[in-house]
């Protein structure tokens, strides 16, 4: 069979991203037009810009991803986008343009689950990695512990109950003086500070034993901040950015451990812009390797929001048939597994 | 010449060709669809009725602004696809200068209106001249205004006008109070958006170079969205 290249396209929160992917693994380019600098002005993201941004650079993304690859549409098998979850008038961007190229290249349109994108981001540099595996998904909007069947077959055994745990680091990292974006700026002030100097809870959640909830964790950092504020006493902005995310890592861990154990994987992949955390991977590295389990992560450019893993979710549910129709929608609150 | 044009600026939405001065095909839908599910598949209809790909359109033509922000988008990234695909130029209209073109010939002032929320209206003011053929003239370009305001300058210029557009229906009953000329409002089928006047008017706009790649082009908003806004309003009320 010849190859298959997918050009795909992503644009669900705040990077406009184009890739072009050969049989499901290799990337020949991987463009991503990041918002960031704009969304930092507002301490987050808002939606009205950053689909205004997307409109304005999509066409770019996509030549460049074309060119990068060195291909032209003539190589190109089928056109893969994001169409859920994500912000709407973000997504809607994505999947109208991805729709209108597929429909005028008279190419196959393949809608792709963000979540699964992530998930998928692992085959990228571990040629080796095939299900069944143990995934856990954590990022600004996602917190998923999930158990991967088969290509595009999950079953979600736990998800945050509240904040997801990128949402709890901008939180976090807002309350003690470090501005937006949270994760990197807490990764790295961590190195200074004793991850034992607080104890900050490590929440257990009532009726399902893998599900996650950070936000009494989030109460308890800003509580412990505004106590100390009230004593005029000074607080280690280290040592709080490091409790915290040893909270986070504690249950992350956790969780994902218990459910290896549980089910008796073998191996393990993380995903998501929270697993560019270099605490969370190395806990992740110690934890699989006493417990003899594989352990793969995606380099952090695969792990931030990036059209390369739309593009290894799209090959195979391409190969296992899936069409999407002209009539595809973006679909803000798309659940894993569902069509 | 050959035009695809589209119009998801309001609730309507609507897909047409227009090839050298005939209207080959026109789809409308103004139903609770949002665009993204209806655009695509009235386009695909209309190739397959058509038998035509399309490919061979001269230009893309597209209502690029004002109006609802998400309609716009979709619009103009179905535009931005296709153009790119085919390595075509696209034409942007500006919304209410449409709406104005639809009423081609009208003897009275036309004054579309568009609900833009906000106790404002998208709006202009037009009138068709004959000079060997009939020509609009701008009188008032396309803006968003307290409808107070265009009320204002309607009865300051004292001719009668024809109102249409979305917001009539909001802005009838303050039409009917502070309008002091003689008014009507347009029928149906001249009262909403529509691609084949889109298309029309990409016509000209196509012959006097009025055109834009498919990574140039991007909708004409008329206004900053709100978190810009309420930053700009901050950071004056700070200064």
């Amino acid at each position: 069979m010849s190859d298959v290249l997918i050009m795909a396209i992503e644009s669900s929160c705040d990077e406009t991203a184009a890739a072009v992917v050969k049989n499901g693994r290799e990337v020949l380019s991987n463009v991503i037009s990041s918002q960031i600098d704009l969304h930092t002005l507002y301490g987050g993201v808002v939606p009205e810009i950053a689909s205004r941004k997307h409109i304005e650079k999509i066409n770019q993304v996509t030549e460049q991803a074309l060119t990068e690859a060195g291909v032209t549409w003539d190589d190109i098998t089928a056109i893969a986008v994001t169409y859920g979850p994500g912000l709407v008038g973000a997504l809607l961007v994505g999947v109208s343009f991805a729709k209108s190229l597929a429909w005028a290249l008279k190419k196959p349109l393949i809608g792709v689950h963000h979540i699964e994108g992530h998930i998928s981001a692992n085959y990228i540099e571990n040629k080796e990695l095939e299900p069944p595996f143990m995934c856990l998904v954590v990022s600004g909007g996602h917190s998923h512990l999930v158990k991967v069947s088969d290509y595009g077959e999950y079953e979600i055994l736990g998800k945050t109950r509240d904040d997801a745990a990128g949402e709890a680091f901008d939180k976090v990292a807002r309350a003690i003086g470090l501005g937006y974006p949270g994760g990197p700026k807490i990764d790295k002030v961590s190195n200074e500070g004793n991850p034992l100097a607080m104890d900050f809870p490590r929440a257990k959640v009532v009726g399902n034993e893998y599900d996650f909830s950070f936000s009494g964790l989030k109460s308890a950092v800003l509580n412990y901040l505004n106590s100390m504020e009230m004593k005029g006493e000074p607080v280690s902005q280290a040592d709080v950015a490091a409790s915290f995310q040893q909270a986070v890592v504690d249950v992350l861990v956790g969780h994902s451990m218990r459910a290896i154990e549980e089910y008796g994987f073998n191996k393990f992949a993380i995903a998501g812009g929270v697993a560019s955390n270099s605490h969370l991977r190395a806990a992740f590295e110690e934890a699989c390797k006493e417990r003899g389990v594989s352990f793969y992560r995606p380099s952090p450019i695969f792990c931030t929001d990036n059209a390369a893993m739309i593009g290894v979710a799209g090959y195979y549910e391409f190969m296992k048939g899936m069409r999407s129709d002209w009539d595809l929608n973006a679909v803000p609150n798309l659940k894993l597994g569902e069509r | 010449m050959k035009i695809l044009g589209f119009d998801s600026s309001g609730m309507a939405g609507s897909v047409a060709v227009v090839e050298d001065g005939i209207t080959k095909a026109e789809y409308i839908i103004n139903n609770k669809k949002t665009h993204s599910q209806t655009l695509l598949p009235m386009l695909d209809d209309i190739s397959k009725m058509l038998g035509e790909d399309l490919s061979d359109v001269d230009a893309v033509a597209i209502s690029a602004g004002p109006g609802s922000f998400t309609g716009l988008r979709i619009g103009s990234a179905a535009v931005k696809g296709l153009a790119m695909a085919w390595n075509k130029p696209v034409v942007s209209i500006p919304t209410v200068d449409g709406l104005a073109y639809g009423m081609w010939g009208h003897d009275r002032v036309i004054c579309p209106l568009m609900d833009a929320r906000r106790n404002q209206t998208y709006t202009g003011l037009y009138e068709f001249v004959y000079e060997d053929e009939y020509v609009m003239k701008t009188i008032l370009a396309q803006c968003a205004v307290a409808l107070d305001e265009i009320i204002d300058k309607i009865n300051e210029i004292g001719k009668a006008v024809t109102f249409l557009g979305d917001g009539v229906p909001v802005f009838e009953e303050q039409i009917k109070e502070k309008c002091k000329v003689d008014y009507s409002f347009a029928p149906a089928f001249a009262n909403r958006q529509r691609a084949s006047v889109i298309a029309t008017l990409a016509e000209q706009y196509y012959k006097e170079g009025r055109i834009e790649t498919a990574t140039e082009h991007a909708p004409d908003y008329l206004r900053l969205s709100q978190a810009e806004r309420e930053r700009m309003e901050q950071n004056s009320a700070n200064s």
